[in-house]
C-alpha cells in the first residue's frame, strides 16, 4: 500500500494517458492510446482512496469491484487484478478502452469532484492487455461437461461473453454469425485506432481454445429458424443486436455521396476498403468536404474516419450542444485535436444533389434548445428563417440504429417490442419462446459494449439454471410480457 | 471454404456454378440469393440462387462477368472455392397459384427469373417466358425454362433468334392478342423492368421486379441497398429484392448503382459485358 497520506493522495494530478500525436494520427489507423506504462498504472492505482463504500462500483453497469482490482494494481500485484476484474467483466480489454467511463464508473467516483476521477478505464485496459501479453490470468479448469448444447446467435459483446461463460460452465457452445467476420459492431463498427482488430480477435482465440464451435455466414431465421435450432440445441442465446441503420427521413437522402455511418464504416473496417488491394470502393473523400449528421459515438468514430481518409474537411453536424453529445468525452477531445470541425444546434433539412444526382450541398437550418421537460434531454426546435445551403461532397447519417431485422419475419412466437426489440427479462434474459434467451441490443435498442456484455452474461446464468432444473416458468416471465 | 463442384459457359462471359454450400442448399427457397466473396480481400457481392440440390448440399449460381469480382469469379473452375458463401439471404418469392403469369428474363436475368418460373410452375400456375439476349448466343436457359413453361419466347435485339426485338414488344405483343395475363415477373436490367412496368401500368397487371441494387452485407445493416418504393425507404436485402414494379422510383435505383463507376473503371482490365 502506497504511503502517501489520503490529503496528499486527494491533490495528486490524474496520470495522463500517453497518446500519439493528432497530426500522425490523423492520417492513420494505428492506436491512438498508447497504453500505461507498469510505472503509470501504479502511480495511478496508488492515488485511489479505497473508499469503503466505492462508489465508483456502483457507477459501473455490471459492479466491477473497482477498488479491489485497483488495490491490487497498487500492490503490483496485476494477475490478482486481472482475475477480479474478469470476475465480472468478461471483455475488459475492450471495455477499459470503449465504456462511457465518465458517465459509469468514473462518473461515480468520488474523485470526480476534485476534476480527477482515477483513471479506472485505463487501469482495467492496463491489466487486461497485461494479462494477455503476460498470460498471467489463463489457467481455467477445464469444468466437467454437462453434455447440454447451446446455440448463441450472434457474434457482438453480447453472444461473445454468453458463450465464455457456458463453455467455462461445461456446455456444449456453437455461436452462429450472419458476416463473415466475429465480433460484430466491436469490429464492423468501431475503428481500429479506437479499438484494436487483434484485440477482439485475441478473444475470439481465447473462446476457441476454450471449444466454442463458430459458424460465419450463417443468417439464421433465413438459414436454420430458432425452431430449427432447438431441435438440436438445448437452449439458444439471440444476441443479432441493433445493426439496422435509421435514417432521417428528409428529402434527397437516396443522392450518391449520402451514406449511413454504417455503411461508410462497414466499408473501411470490415471490408478494409482503406487498405489498397482490398476490392471493397469507398467514396473517395480525399480533398473532399465531409459531413457527419449526429453526436454520439458512432458520428465520431465516421467523422475521424472521413479524416484519416483525407478529407479537406470533416465535420460534425448536431441538432443539440456539446453538453447533450452522448459520445465519450475522450473521442471528442481526440476529434477536435485532430481538426474534426463542430456545428452545434444546426439539423439538415435537406440533401441537394446536382444533375448527375451526386450529392453537393446540405440545406441546414439552427436550432435552439427549448427547455427540458423532466428527465428528457432539452429539445431542439427550428428558429424560423435561419436556413442556409453549405456545400457539401458526401454527407454520412449518424442518427441511430433499430434492431437487427434479420430474424424477426421467421420467428412469430417470440414477442418483439413497438420498435421492433425482442421482449426478454432482464434479469433472465428469457424470452415468450421456452429455451430462447435473447439480450444486448436487440432487446435493449442500441446501448453499450458493457451493457451488452452484462446482459449475456445474465442468460447465460439462467440458461445454466434452465438446464439444470429444466424449469423454464420462473415469476419473472411475466414482467417479460410487460 | 466453399468448394466449386462444376462450372461451365452458358454463353459468352456468363457462366454456370455448382458450389457447395450445405446451409443454402437445404434452407433457400425462390427469390432469395448468396453474398460472395471471392477471396479475403474480395469484396461481398449478391448472386441468386437459381437452384440448389438438398442432397448432394450444392446451389446452383449463374454468374455473368460485368466487373472486378464477377471477372474474378468466372475465371474460377470446377476444384476451386469461394471464401464465403452467406444465404439464403432476402425475402422469398410470394409463391401461389397466380393464374396466368408471364416470366420476363433479361440477359443474366433470365437466371433470376428461372427458380420462379418454376416454382410458380409447380403452384399450378400457367407459366408462359420471354428471354431476352442481345444475340442468339446470349439467351440462356431456353431448354430449362421449357420444362416448367408452356411457351418460352426467345428474343434478340439483332434478330439472329426467335424474336427480333426487345421482350417488351414480345409482351405487348401477348398482350394486344387478348390472352390473359394476371401476373407479370421481370427480371434483368434496370431499362428493360422499367420498360415492363410502363407496358403493365396502363392496364394494371401485376408486375413484379426483382431490384438489384448495390448492396455490401446484405442482412440489413448498412442501408447501401435502400431504395424508393411507393415513396418509402425500403431495404432490398431485407425487405426485397422482389418489389411491385408499379411502385418502385428506377430513376433513384439507375443513379445509385452508377455509384462506384469511376472506383470501377479505375480497376484494371474492366470489360462491360453487354446488357441485353
Ligand atoms: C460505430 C459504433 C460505435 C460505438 N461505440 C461504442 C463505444 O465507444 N462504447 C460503447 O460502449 N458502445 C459503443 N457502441 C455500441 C455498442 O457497440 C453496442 O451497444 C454493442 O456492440 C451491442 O452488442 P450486441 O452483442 O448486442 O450486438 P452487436 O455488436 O451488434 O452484434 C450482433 C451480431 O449479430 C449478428 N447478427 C445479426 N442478425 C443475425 C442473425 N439473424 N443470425 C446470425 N447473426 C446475426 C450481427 O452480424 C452482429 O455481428 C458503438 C456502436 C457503433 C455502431
Ligand atoms: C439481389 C441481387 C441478385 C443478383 N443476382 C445476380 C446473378 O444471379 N447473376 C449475376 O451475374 N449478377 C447478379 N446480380 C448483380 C451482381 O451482384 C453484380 O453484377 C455484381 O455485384 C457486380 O460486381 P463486379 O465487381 O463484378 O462489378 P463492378 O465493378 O462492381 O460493376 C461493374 C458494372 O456493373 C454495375 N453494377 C454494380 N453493381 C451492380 C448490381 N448490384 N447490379 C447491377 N449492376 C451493377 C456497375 O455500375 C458497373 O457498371 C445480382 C444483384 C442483386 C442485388
Ligand atoms: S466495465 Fe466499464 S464501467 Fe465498469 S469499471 Fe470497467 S470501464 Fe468502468
Ligand atoms: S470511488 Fe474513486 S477513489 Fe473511491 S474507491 Fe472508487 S476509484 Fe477509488
Ligand atoms: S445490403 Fe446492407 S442493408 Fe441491404
Amino acid at each position: 500500500m502506497s504511503p502517501v497520506s489520503r490529503k496528499d493522495r486527494m491533490s495528486l494530478p490524474r496520470t495522463a494517458m500517453p497518446e500519439r500525436d493528432p497530426v500522425e494520427r490523423a492520417h492513420g489507423f494505428d492506436e491512438v492510446n498508447l497504453g500505461f506504462t507498469t510505472q503509470m498504472a501504479v502511480l495511478e492505482a496508488q492515488r485511489c482512496l479505497l473508499c469503503p463504500r466505492p462508489k465508483c462500483v456502483d457507477g459501473c453497469p455490471v459492479g466491477v469491484r473497482i477498488d479491489e482490482f485497483v488495490r491490487h494494481v497498487a500492490a503490483g500485484d496485476f494477475g490478482a487484478a486481472a482475475a477480479t476484474i474478469s470476475a465480472d467483466n468478461s471483455l475488459p480489454a475492450i471495455c477499459g478502452r470503449v465504456c462511457l467511463q465518465e458517465k459509469q464508473c468514473e462518473g461515480a467516483c468520488v474523485l470526480t469532484r476534485k476534476d480527477r476521477p482515477i483513471a479506472i478505464g485505463h487501469l482495467e485496459r492496463f491489466v487486461a492487455d497485461f494479462s494477455r501479453t503476460h498470460r498471467v490470468d489463463r489457467e481455467t479448469p477445464s469444468p466437467e461437461k454437462t453434455g447440454k448444447r447451446v446455440a448463441v446467435v450472434g457474434s457482438g459483446p453480447a453472444g461473445l461473453s454468453c458463450a465464455f461463460d457456458l463453455i467455462r460452465s461445461g456446455h456444449e457452445v456453437t455461436l452462429f454469425e450472419a458476416l463473415h467476420e466475429l465480433g460484430g459492431v466491436l469490429v464492423y463498427g468501431i475503428p481500429e485506432y479506437r479499438l484494436p482488430k487483434a484485440i477482439v480477435a485475441a478473444e475470439i482465440d481465447r473462446l476457441r481454445d476454450l471449444g466454442v464451435e463458430f459458424v460465419t455466414n450463417a443468417p439464421i431465421g433465413l438459414a436454420e429458424t430458432l425452431s430449427d435450432l432447438l431441435e438440436s440445441f438445448d437452449a439458444v442465446f439471440v444476441g443479432v443486436g441493433a445493426g439496422l441503420p435509421v435514417f432521417l427521413g428528409v428529402p434527397g437522402e437516396h443522392l450518391v455521396g449520402v451514406y449511413s455511418a454504417n455503411e461508410f464504416l462497414t466499408r473501411v473496417n470490415l471490408m478494409r476498403a482503406y487498405k489498397s488491394g482490398t476490392a471493397t470502393p469507398v467514396h473517395d473523400v480525399k480533398g473532399k468536404r465531409v459531413a457527419v449528421i449526429g453526436g454520439g459515438n458512432t458520428a465520431i468514430d465516421a467523422v475521424r474516419t472521413a479524416l484519416r481518409l483525407g478529407a479537406a474537411d470533416a465535420s460534425i453536424v448536431y441538432r443539440r450542444t456539446e453538453a447533450e453529445m452522448p459520445a465519450r468525452h475522450e473521442e471528442i477531445r481526440h476529434a477536435r485535436e485532430e481538426g474534426v470541425g463542430f456545428e452545434f444546434l444546426t439539423a439538415p433539412v435537406e440533401f441537394l444533389g446536382g444533375s448527375d444526382g451526386r450529392l453537393r450541398a446540405l440545406r441546414i437550418v439552427r436550432m435552439e434548445l427549448a427547455p427540458p421537460v423532466g428527465e428528457a434531454r432539452p429539445l431542439p426546435v427550428p428558429i424560423a428563417g435561419s436556413d442556409v445551403e453549405v456545400p457539401v461532397d458526401v454527407a454520412i447519417v449518424a442518427a441511430g440504429n433499430g434492431p437487427s431485422p434479420l430474424l424477426r419475419k421467421s420467428a412469430p412466437d417470440l414477442i418483439h417490442g413497438a420498435r421492433g426489440t425482442v421482449q426478454a427479462d432482464p434479469a433472465t434474459g428469457r424470452t415468450s419462446m421456452k429455451g430462447v434467451f435473447a439480450g444486448g441490443d436487440i432487446v435493449t435498442g442500441g446501448a453499450t459494449v458493457i451493457l451488452a456484455m452484462g446482459a449475456g452474461r445474465r442468460a447465460a446464468a439462467s440458461i445454466g439454471e434452465y438446464l439444470r432444473s429444466g424449469q423454464w416458468e420462473i415469476a419473472a416471465t411475466e414482467e417479460a410480457a410487460g | 471454404m466453399f468448394l466449386i463442384r462444376d462450372a461451365h459457359l452458358l454463353a459468352p462471359s456468363v457462366k454456370r456454378f455448382w458450389v457447395g454450400a450445405p446451409r443454402v442448399a437445404k434452407h433457400w427457397r425462390p427469390g432469395q440469393f448468396v453474398i460472395v466473396r471471392v477471396d479475403i480481400d474480395g469484396e461481398r457481392i449478391p448472386l441468386t440462387i437459381v437452384d440448389g440440390n438438398k442432397d448432394e448440399g450444392t446451389i446452383c449460381l449463374i454468374v455473368q462477368a460485368v466487373g472486378a469480382t464477377t471477372q474474378a469469379i468466372n475465371l474460377l473452375e470446377a476444384g476451386d472455392s469461394l471464401t464465403d458463401v452467406v444465404g439464403p439471404l432476402g425475402t422469398p418469392s410470394v409463391i401461389d397459384t397466380l393464374g396466368n403469369v408471364v416470366v420476363i428474363g433479361g440477359g443474366v436475368g433470365t437466371a433470376i427469373a428461372y427458380p420462379v418460373a418454376r416454382a410458380l410452375h409447380e403452384a399450378g400456375s400457367r407459366v408462359q417466358a420471354i428471354i431476352g439476349g442481345r444475340s442468339r448466343e446470349y439467351v440462356i436457359l431456353e431448354a430449362e425454362l421449357s420444362e416448367v413453361c408452356e411457351k418460352v419466347y426467345p428474343a434478340t435485339d439483332d434478330g439472329s433468334y426467335g424474336w427480333p426485338g426487345l421482350v417488351t414488344d414480345v409482351l405487348s405483343d401477348l398482350l394486344k392478342r387478348g390472352g390473359p395475363i394476371d401476373h407479370v415477373f421481370a427480371m434483368g436490367p434496370i431499362p428493360m423492368m422499367r420498360a415492363v412496368s410502363e407496358v403493365t401500368r396502363p392496364g394494371h397487371i401485376k408486375t413484379t421486379v426483382s431490384l438489384n441494387p448495390i448492396m455490401v452485407d446484405g442482412t440489413g445493416m448498412c442501408g447501401g441497398c435502400r431504395v424508393l418504393v411507393g415513396g418509402g425507404t425500403k431495404f432490398a436485402c431485407v425487405d426485397g429484392p422482389e418489389f411491385d414494379a408499379h411502385l418502385v422510383d428506377f430513376d433513384i435505383l439507375s443513379t445509385r448503382n452508377g455509384a462506384y463507376q469511376e472506383f470501377e473503371l479505375a480497376q484494371a482490365a474492366s470489360c462491360r459485358a453487354a446488357p441485353s
